[in-house]
């Protein structure tokens, strides 16, 4: 997205104001024919050109014809010298109304070459906006895992021992919603099946989901659907944490207390 | 007397100042921090500096020298993307830490951990911070996830990072539960048993998936080789790259979604 200063943007504002007042009276004058029409796109170009400087060239243009002509039969007559000599006196060839020795080569209207149209954004700075939020942010949570660390540890029980299952075997608390699932269904279908279909679909979301709008209003399907999802596994590992016992049968933790290790 | 006309505050502060301005004017000083450095002598507080900050810093290849205004409201990101990064980064960290203390073989694991906790120093704090940077991780790029659904940023042109994201949520779980089994206690070992039965359930090549993954056909000092090998190189190697891509494509789809 470019970005146009406020200030240029400005100045080429005024700039096309003044050119617009410069060349309403000029674009009047010409246009009085009817076949206008197929002129239009060439006077309105024309337009453009302050009417002093178009007045300039026309006569350079006219006095270069002249010169060309008359200077031809003297250089035939006395060689490249003389005529330089006999030249020399008379103003230069190029030379405007006014005696200036500049041309104008071109004019470039404003648009051809940037574009003014675009809309400036609102944007800040990344420093120190930016970068001061996520110091922040980032110190609050190292501060936060520090302290919990010091006074929470990390659970370490007793060495592996294949011979000793624990009553309840439970997996990470992630996959806590998986382990609950096993009790309703085919292991294939509750490891692997519905899990893989939930990702897949996951991955899918911004290919199935058409709707261009990011409004709340405009996606209530959407915002339902996967606050019913995220709910889902939400509920599903809650209840594997907490409300499952020995035996994986369910319970409730404050008459069995927990079973459950981070 | 006529020397020591200053108070021994003021003689201390301008010593000070002296100090700060020589060290700011070396050589050495302005090699290291390029112009527009906050760090730099003479730093003023003007927009071309704001802009140098970034532009002639290395910050530069993650942020642009201007955002959005609405993008660092808090309330908007709440910051989920950026704890996810940070605890990524933390764990990175006290990782390396624990790496120096830690064989992964069956008969050694558990009693590293174990000297690990009694007789090294801070050993215990860090292990902590690393077991609950890894929780906060997974709860941070879940929500992450949730909060960039509800703005509904992963419409075009923000597809594809979507993508890219979703695969980070997976290779966080995977690295979660690699790092899971290393301990080598009876939580990690029967925490593991019950994730990777389900995994062999997989249809077809159930029961090759599962051997690839155990390096054997059950739990053991192979599996814990080849975990730890995926804990501590596969998967931080392959997440940093998608996290690259994953930054770089949020700017390349212009900047963060809305507002909305």
């Amino acid at each position: 997205m470019t970005e146009i200063p406020e200030h240029l943007r400005k100045r080429a504002e005024e700039a096309r104001q003044k050119a617009a007042a410069e060349s309403a009276p000029v674009e009047s004058a010409p246009v009085e024919s009817a076949d206008a029409a197929s002129d239009a796109p060439l006077s309105a170009a024309a337009s453009k050109i302050p009417a002093h400087l178009l007045e300039r060239s026309k006569a350079a243009k006219s006095k270069a014809d002249g010169g060309a002509v008359e200077a031809a039969p003297a250089a035939a007559a006395a060689g490249g010298v003389a005529t330089a000599v006999a030249a020399a006196p008379v103003a230069p060839v190029a030379t405007g109304p006014g005696g200036h020795t500049q041309r104008l080569l071109t004019v470039v209207k404003s648009g051809s070459i940037q574009d003014v149209k675009a809309v400036p954004q609102d944007k800040v700075h990344t420093w120190p906006h930016l970068l001061v939020v996520e110091f922040v942010c980032c110190l609050f949570v190292l501060a936060f895992i520090l302290i919990f660390s010091v006074f929470v540890n990390a659970p370490l029980l007793e060495l592996a021992n294949f011979n000793q299952t624990p009553n309840p075997s439970k997996a990470p608390w992630y996959f806590l919603g998986l382990q609950e699932l096993l009790t309703m269904f085919h292991p294939m279908v509750a490891g692997v099946t519905i899990p893989g279909m939930g990702m897949f679909l996951l991955i899918l979301a911004p290919y199935i989901d058409r709707n261009p709008s990011m409004k709340p209003e405009d996606r209530k399907f959407a915002i339902s659907l996967q606050t019913v999802h995220l709910m889902y596994w939400a509920t599903l590992v809650m209840i594997g944490s907490f409300f499952r016992g020995p035996g994986f049968n369910f319970i409730m933790p404050w008459n069995d207390g927990l079973f459950f290790e981070f | 007397m006529a020397k020591n006309k200053l108070p021994v505050s003021q003689q201390l502060q301008k010593k000070t100042t002296d100090l700060i301005d020589s060290t700011q004017g070396s050589q050495a000083w302005s090699s290291i921090f390029r112009p527009g450095s906050i760090f730099r002598k003479g730093y003023s507080d003007s927009p071309r500096n704001r802009s140098y900050v970034i532009m002639n810093s290395v910050l530069y290849h993650l942020h642009p020298v201007k955002v959005k205004r609405h993008a660092v409201k808090v309330s908007y990101t709440l910051c989920l993307g950026g704890i996810s990064f940070f605890t990524f980064i933390l764990l990175t960290v006290t990782g390396i830490f624990l790496m120096f203390f830690y064989r992964p073989t069956a008969a050694q694991a558990w009693d590293d951990i174990f000297q690990l906790q009694s007789a090294v120093t801070f050993g215990l704090l860090v292990r902590n911070m690393h077991r609950w940077a890894a929780h906060l991780m997974v709860l941070s790029v879940f929500l992450h996830m949730a909060r960039v659904f509800y703005h509904g940023a992963y419409k075009a042109p923000r597809e594809f990072n979507w993508v890219i994201g979703v695969m980070l949520l997976q290779f966080t779980l995977l690295l979660s539960f690699t790092g899971y089994l290393l301990p080598w206690d009876q939580l990690a070992l029967w925490a593991v048993t019950v994730g990777t039965n389900m995994m062999g359930y997989t249809p077809v090549f159930g029961e090759q998936v599962r051997f690839v993954l155990l390096g054997g056909v059950e739990i053991g000092t192979d599996t814990l080789l080849r975990w730890y090998v995926l804990h501590v190189l596969f998967l931080p190697f392959v997440t940093v790259i998608f996290m690259a891509i994953h930054f770089w494509r949020v700017r390349k789809d212009g900047g963060i979604s809305g507002p909305l």
